[in-house]
């Protein structure tokens, strides 16, 4: 009996897993490219949540249908902040620390923007397969959460053909080993550095839909991702997709079974603690320097 | 050298100025929402000055002041609540905690650069307020601590006792910037690595800096405590209203500027003040969009940027 308690605590961690690491995957993308941590990314999901939440409640959309809508509409919106405010601060060479800064008052005007327009309160979307399960020996297993897992894995398998087989998937692999010298071959990277950022945030956009039917929004919770996303970037190694995809199944895991098995309150104080051990001990992080 | 100095004297001058009116205010200000106001703007005065000491002329970014805060306003609370001991007693109190607590945290964060040490700080000061909320038998948690007879209960007697902490803040902040340990302190900020070279430790340097500025963070969380009669975990660990609100004055008025802390309070109290009416709770909006239009249109803050014309 306890040991399938055990199983099902791993099992549900590494669904949860999955959605981290679609989150942390666009992080990691910019951060690869850009070097700049994008402190809005949270915040970003944040949007990406509500526009799940809004198809649904206004005409009905289906959270998995609207993937389609949320990843192009974050797109849009990565285009745009990227062209217009973080573009013109790295380009007129300001400290390091004004990049993060930014990044972090991005996250700070959106997630308010949100609580002006929204309200603090939590909505939920409720599908008739919301509370789903299907059954594996002794473990129940989400249904939502299988797809959201499944889901997010053929996305990023996608976003991974993209970068290696496509002309401007080899451009952003370019600007990322050497932005001058991919300058000099003839890329435009102000433009691979527009497309990345908005390909980050279109990650986040479908991570958006995939939590929408087994999580609740509220315009705070963009912090928590933030930190969340970052965590798992750490933990893999900044700037590698692979590290993303580990971090981030280890980070759903340590977080359920400390949910299981020490307080459902302190599975966050794990997160941040494994985080810390990781940056003292291993700062190339689990899995090492490695870019796409 | 010689514009150094004289600048150095105007700084002088300008502060004595601003020490007599700040001294004489409260006997012409009868209007307890104004008094109220400058004494928010002192406040931060003193978190933005030690926040800068750090972030500002040592160069190391923290996003998580919010932890020396916190640890400083739990310290006096509970030493008082649990073991009678004088508030006054506990601002000093609050201080030294704010300052050990930075030892550890120091050690492990300070080794990382740039966003990891912001970051990872920010990551410490969470656990630190996951540990107070969950460790109800001794904090009580969520619930908070009431202090039902804080230190003064005039607000011309806190008044004068936030002008005095923020009066030895600025004077120990502007005594270190011109010893030795200052010129190291922006070494390091320039360039860690020629530092190093030049045999400066600059980790050792980084530390110092740290506890100095953890100092007075706690003894001003330990003010705060008072002030308001009540904490709880959210209030004095908070991410934005403490920690990133610290940063957004510094980078507003001028990031490793003496006056910066100082001018950068004055117009964010007022404008948060102003703007609270429309936006409610949402008035960490003006910060947002003051964090970015600034960066964007004035990267040095706004003391920073005269200076440069002035230089120029």
């Amino acid at each position: 009996m306890d040991l399938s308690i055990l199983i099902q605590t791993i099992v549900s961690g590494i669904l949860v897993g999955g959605l981290y690491a679609l989150i942390a995957v666009g992080m990691t993308l910019i951060f690869g490219v850009m070097r700049i941590i994008n402190l809005a990314h949270g915040e970003f999901l944040m949007v990406g949540m509500y526009t799940c939440f809004w198809l649904f409640k206004l005409w009905g959309v289906d959270p998995y249908l609207s993937i389609i809508i949320s990843i192009p509409v974050l797109f849009l919106l990565g285009m745009l902040f990227q062209r217009f405010v973080i573009q013109p601060v790295i380009k007129a060479n300001a400290p390091g620390e004004n990049q993060i800064l930014l990044t972090a008052g991005i996250g700070l005007v959106l997630a308010n923007l949100a609580l002006l327009l929204f309200s603090p309160n939590y909505y939920t979307v409720t599908t008739g397969y919301s509370t789903a399960t299907v059954h594996l020996a002794n473990i129940s297993i989400s249904l939502p959460l299988l797809w959201d897992f499944l889901i997010s894995f053929g996305i990023t398998g996608l976003l991974y053909l993209f970068i290696m087989k496509t002309d401007v998937g080899s451009s952003i692999r370019a600007v990322a080993q050497n932005p001058d010298a991919a300058l000099l071959m003839g890329i435009n990277t102000d433009r691979i550095t527009v497309i990345t950022f908005a390909i980050g945030c279109a990650l986040v956009g479908a991570a958006g839909s995939l939590f929408m039917p087994i999580f609740y929004v509220f315009p705070a919770i963009g912090e928590i991702f933030t930190l969340k996303a970052f965590i798992v970037v750490v933990l893999g190694g900044m700037g590698s997709a692979l590290g993303a995809l580990v971090g981030g199944l280890t980070l759903g895991v340590v977080e359920s079974i400390g949910a299981a098995y020490i307080s459902m309150g302190l599975k966050d104080g794990l997160g941040f603690a494994i985080f810390v051990l990781v940056l003292i001990f291993k700062p190339s992080g689990l899995v090492g320097k490695t870019r796409f | 050298m010689s514009t150094l100095a004289s600048l150095m004297k105007d700084e002088k001058k300008v502060g004595l100025v601003v020490l007599i009116i700040a001294a004489l205010l409260p006997l012409v200000i009868r209007n307890s929402y104004i008094l109220h106001l400058i004494i928010l703007i002192m406040v931060w005065t003193v978190l933005g000055a030690s926040w800068n000491l750090l972030g500002g002329y040592t160069g190391q970014v923290s996003f998580g002041h919010a932890a020396f805060f916190g640890v400083g306003a739990y310290t006096a609370c509970l030493l008082h609540v649990k073991a009678g001991v004088s508030l006054w007693l506990g601002f000093i109190a609050a201080g030294v905690a704010g300052a050990l607590i930075s030892i550890p945290i120091g050690a492990i964060c300070l080794r990382l650069r740039g966003p990891y040490f912001a970051l990872s700080v920010l990551a410490l000061a969470e656990v630190l307020r996951l540990i107070i909320l969950h460790w109800k038998s001794f904090t009580e948690g969520a619930v908070g601590i009431l202090l039902i007879t804080p230190v003064i209960s005039s607000r011309t007697g806190y008044y004068y006792l936030v002008l005095g902490i923020a009066l030895l803040t600025l004077l120990t902040v502007s005594y270190i910037l011109r010893r030795r340990m200052g010129y190291f302190f922006r070494a390091v900020r320039e360039d860690e690595d020629a530092a190093e070279a030049l045999g400066i430790f600059s980790t050792r340097y980084k530390l110092i800096a740290l506890i100095i500025s953890a100092f007075f963070t706690g003894v001003m969380g330990c003010f705060f405590a008072n002030y308001t009669n009540y904490i709880d975990p959210y209030i004095v660990f908070s991410i934005g209203d403490v920690s990133i609100a610290m940063v957004l004055i510094v980078v507003l008025g001028g990031i490793g500027t003496f006056w910066g802390p100082v001018v950068g309070s004055v117009i964010v109290v007022l404008l948060s003040e102003g703007f609270r009416n429309y936006f409610a709770a949402a008035s960490l909006l003006v910060y947002g969009a003051l964090i970015i239009l600034v960066i964007m249109f004035l990267p040095r803050g706004i003391v920073g940027s005269i200076q440069t014309r002035r230089s120029a």
